[in-house]
């Protein structure tokens, strides 16, 4: 590994240095740790999926016409009868003082609303300028709120590039929500913590089909009471409490999972449920937390699980053996690693992460491969560098890459698809393990000879 | 603070890209956070270009922010210059970058970078957009490059006709295409064809495709064709005051617009004019020669189209060419003309005010869906902005100007300008309208199952819901203001005012629903001028005799 680690020009200010990822075992991933250019969306990015997922929401971001630019570029190619996002740009007079920003942010809102009457919770999104010049959203919010009381939800979180990276949007808008929860009933043994759990949250922002999916699965293994953050609509918060058990749907839910767990809930330690294995293993940790008799988890998911392995076979027969790199984008990358590595036997050459969280990350890099080379952080044109000194069969890159890389003849499977497409759970391995195989398909596929 | 659901143009640094990925051997060192690489997709996605555009960005963070980031600055510029090896570098500043005032065109032109020309971009990101940007790096790049070849004062301009006394063929450069701008790869294509057909020679095209070397020939040329103004315009003023050359400014979009292009070229550089171009001139010009859109629109299948209502809006040059093209070459009625180009804002005053109207200039796209809303027109020529407001308001729609999304950068060739261009504009703009056959027989029989009101069968899909008529005259600032009862005024509601007799709105009803808002309009303004509170099926007959008098 070392030998491709050297790249030609590197810089030995901003050149990589190496450490073991988990101290004290021999076979601990490497982790290259880089500074440079990099490559990743802002926060903002989240508003994309977000606006969907939770239709009378309205995003409004508080920034220059730069923001405007990229959320419009990315959702810009859909038709919108009725926007449900939109950018206050700040001006010359904002900047130097002129204008009260808060009186100004005021007025917008109110122009907004009377134009938009149907909007029950209004996202103040914080931006890299806003940042900078240090707008106080949150307060912001709180005033709007107190003026809009009974009609409508105001509230705010970061999207900055300089505080988040793509996803990380997704972390600090259900972190900005988990206040508002309601608090859960307490449980008839509130004193004792032997208490027996009352609730699953799921968090992390599933497909529809996905998540009624879990929801009949966790019903069929007997857990009484399931809820979701984000909901479908964002004036229906499900409640939490101690009796609440949050099993986190997505890796980049870092600062969400923090929130909940300050409200008395309790985390269950488990891998990702992208595969059949990292879903089983998912599935059942929730079972466990909820007294459910392994007995009874074997009888409901051995079905889905031989089921999930039939379905991945086929395209197993396309990935085995290739040859993988893994740029940084959206925290997904060390379990779809791992599930591309056992699942689908694909050799890992580097697997990199914008952000690595080794608490919410621990159970997957106990199943990644021995020895396997991590990188978080990215100094772009070294890890090109990298990328190509290596030749992978497939690389997982963002779209500013994608089609670069497609020209040198190296085979892509743009990453942010994953964050759109129905990917978690037993029944979607298959599903997931085609993304992955379809790029290496479609080349074999193509000839204009 | 500007409320904004759409941006008709990016900041004024992806301007700078623009000119930076059109052109080869000029790399762009951008100080800007983490999250502003989002603009390399407009070139890899968009524009589906097979190549990273040429852009370092320093990428920062908020612990940066503690840090030294003018450190970070000259880091990445010395990085950009070792591993790219550029011809020309460009420094500039997104616009949170700006906040922090690094200065890092002062700081590249410090660091010693030996011949490298350093072109120190100042891109006022909170009060000039993409165009702006584009076409101030654009100016600084070729001032820079071309400063020392400066004639001294006093000396005579060059003649645009000394290709004679020099014995070669008339050469030209063509200015201002971009990636990224609409349709500017197949534009140049087309003209350089047109040209070659007339024994002219393009000598330089830029910023597209160009090199730093090929800027420095740019004065050698017999004259500028400014094919996009919002973009070459400062270029080619420059290069007129400092090296005297002349500038052809009509823009070749539309027949009457080619034509016109090509006299004014002919003119310039003293080439005789073919006959067939004389204005005037009798027989089979070459217009209908070379381009099929006069033969189609005047063919009896194209009738139907006289006097639709067409709205336009866009970047200045292809929304005032839009305009002559649909009133004078497809026989529509234009009844509204804008653009968000500023810089151009008299041009487009002045060709509205031909057409009777008032432009409407601004980049509030609200305010464009309400003066749309306002105008009912029967089809909208715009940009892709536009698109979300013809959806809202259920009017077909064409797009003649950027902003653009990927399928306006289509594999085929696709000009706007000159003759092959007048083709493309014309199937464009009639295929979203409802065929002829289809819109008389909707018009006569309202009951059918399958082809109802509003759908439109040649372009498949379900037919389109209309907007509900109530909502669009609440939404309209523009539209007349008649005393009306305090009470009614306060409620906000123009129908307040006014009750439609269940025999008037079935009448209504009747109206083919893509001219109904205009018929709607006129009857009640018909109703306020002459006092009346109700309209019945009658009024509505008297309203439209009154009209079409």
């Amino acid at each position: 590994m070392a030998q491709i680690l050297a790249s030609p020009k590197s810089d030995p200010a901003a050149g990589p240095t190496v450490t073991p990822a988990a101290t004290g075992s021999p076979n601990a991933p490497a982790l290259i740790r880089e500074n440079g250019q990099r490559e990743v969306f802002c926060g903002l990015t989240s508003i994309v999926w977000l606006h969907r997922r939770m239709p009378d929401a309205f995003f409004l971001v508080v920034g220059s016409r730069t923001c405007a630019h990229l959320v419009q570029s990315a959702a810009g190619v859909m038709i919108f009868a009725e926007p449900r996002f939109g950018t206050a740009i700040l001006g010359e007079r904002d900047l130097a003082g002129l204008a009260d920003a808060n009186a100004e942010l005021d007025r917008l809102v109110g122009h907004l609303l009377e134009r938009r009457p149907e909007i029950r919770t209004l996202f103040l999104v914080g931006s890299c300028p806003s940042e900078v010049i240090k707008l106080d959203l949150a307060k912001a919010a709180e005033r709007l709120q107190t003026q809009l009381a009974g009609r409508v939800r105001v509230l705010s979180y970061s999207g900055s590039g300089i505080e988040t990276t793509f996803t990380q949007g997704e972390d600090n808008a259900l972190l900005a929500l988990v206040p508002l929860l309601p608090a859960a009933p307490v449980a008839r043994d509130a004193g004792s913590t032997a208490a027996p759990p009352d609730q699953l949250l799921i968090v992390g922002t599933l497909a529809d089909g996905v998540e009624d999916r879990f929801r009949s699965l966790f019903t069929r293994l007997g857990i009484p009471r399931i809820d979701s953050l984000p909901p479908r609509r964002a004036s229906e918060l499900p409640p939490v409490g101690p009796g609440t058990r949050v099993l986190l749907a997505q890796p980049f839910l870092s600062a969400t999972a923090r929130a909940l767990v300050s409200r008395g809930a309790q985390l269950i330690p488990a891998p990702y449920p992208l595969g059949v294995e990292g879903s089983r293993a998912w599935m059942a940790a929730a079972a466990a937390a909820f007294g459910v008799a392994p007995a009874h988890v074997q009888a409901v998911l051995e079905p889905l699980v031989e089921r999930g392995q039939r379905a991945l076979a086929p395209h197993r027969e396309v990935l085995a053996g290739k040859r993988l790199f893994l740029m940084p984008d959206s925290q997904l990358e060390i379990p779809l690693a791992r599930f591309l590595a056992r699942e689908c036997g694909m050799e890992l050459l580097e697997v990199g992460t914008p952000y690595l969280d080794r608490s919410l990350m621990a159970e997957e890099l106990a199943l990644l491969p021995p020895g396997v080379q991590l990188s978080e952080g990215q100094h772009v044109e070294h890890q090109l560098d990298r990328l190509r000194a290596a030749r992978p069969d497939l690389v997982l890159c963002g779209l500013g890459l994608a089609n670069p890389l497609e020209a040198e003849g190296i085979a892509t499977k743009w990453s942010i698809e994953l964050v759109f497409s129905p990917i978690h759970g037993i029944d979607q391995a298959g599903d997931l393990a085609e993304l992955f195989a379809r790029p290496l398909r479609r080349r074999a596929l193509l000839s204009f000879g | 603070m500007e409320l904004t659901l759409w941006t008709y143009e990016g900041p004024p640094h992806v301007g700078a890209l623009r000119v930076a990925a059109s052109m080869e051997g000029v790399h762009l060192v951008l100080h800007a956070p983490q999250g502003d690489t989002y603009a390399d997709l407009l070139f890899t996605m968009i524009e589906r270009r097979g190549r990273r555009p040429p852009v370092t960005y320093t990428t920062f963070q908020a612990r940066d922010l503690g840090g030294d980031t003018a450190e970070l600055v000259k880091r990445s510029i010395a990085e950009a210059a070792a591993r790219f090896q550029p011809e020309a570098l460009l420094v500039g500043e997104s616009c949170t970058a700006e906040l922090i005032q690094d200065q890092p065109g002062a700081l590249a032109q410090g660091m010693g970078l030996g011949d490298l020309p350093v072109v120190s971009l100042e891109l006022p990101a909170y009060s000039k957009k993409e165009n702006w940007g584009a076409a101030e790096t654009f100016y600084q790049l070729v001032r820079n490059l071309l400063k020392d070849q400066l004639p001294p004062p006093g000396q005579a301009k060059p003649e645009p006709t000394r290709w004679r006394q020099e014995g070669r063929r008339p050469r030209v450069n063509l200015l201002g295409p971009t990636l990224l701008g609409f349709r500017c790869r197949d534009d140049v294509r087309e003209l350089s064809r047109l040209l070659a057909e007339h024994g002219i020679d393009v000598s330089v095209v830029a910023p597209l495709g160009a090199r730093p070397a090929d800027l420095l020939r740019l004065p050698s040329a017999d004259l500028n064709v400014c094919l996009y103004p919002e973009l070459a315009g400062p270029v080619c003023g420059w290069l007129e005051r400092s090296f005297g050359m002349a500038t052809v400014r009509t823009v070749p979009i539309g027949i009457g617009a080619t034509a016109a292009f090509l006299r004014e070229l002919h003119g310039l550089l003293g080439l005789e004019l073919p006959a067939e171009l004389e204005p005037g001139a009798g027989g089979v010009s070459e217009a209908e020669r070379r381009s099929r859109l006069p033969w189609y629109s005047r063919s009896v299948d194209s009738t139907y189209l006289t006097g639709k209502r067409v709205f336009i809006f866009g970047d200045a040059s292809h929304a005032i060419a839009a305009a002559r093209v649909a009133s004078q070459e497809l026989g529509f009625q234009v009844v509204g003309l804008g653009s968000y180009s500023r810089e151009l804002a008299r041009e487009v005053r002045a060709a509205a005010a031909e057409l009777g109207l008032e432009a409407l200039i601004t980049d509030d796209y609200l305010a464009v869906e309400a003066a749309m809303a306002a105008a009912a027109p029967e089809l909208v020529l715009g940009t892709q902005m536009e698109r979300h407001s013809a959806k809202r308001l259920g009017i077909p729609c064409a797009v003649i100007s950027t902003p653009l999304h990927v399928q306006d950068v289509p594999a085929r060739q696709a000009p706007q300008m000159g003759w092959e261009g007048a083709n493309e504009l014309f199937d464009a703009w009639v295929h979203p309208l409802m065929m002829g056959l289809e819109e008389h027989l909707i018009g006569m029989f309202r009951h059918d199952f399958e082809f109802v009101e509003g759908h439109r069968s040649h372009l498949g899909g379900a037919p389109p819901a209309e907007a509900p008529p109530a909502a669009i005259a609440v939404e309209a600032p523009s539209a007349p203001a008649p005393a009306v009862p305090a009470a009614a005024a306060a409620s906000g509601s123009l129908e307040a005012a006014l009750a439609w007799t269940p025999d008037g709105e079935a009448q209504l009803a009747r109206i083919p629903f893509f001219v109904r808002g205009k018929v709607r309009r006129n009857t009640e303004r018909y109703a306020r001028e002459h006092g009346l509170s109700a309209i019945s099926e009658e009024v509505l007959f008297d309203a439209k005799a009154h009209f079409s008098a």
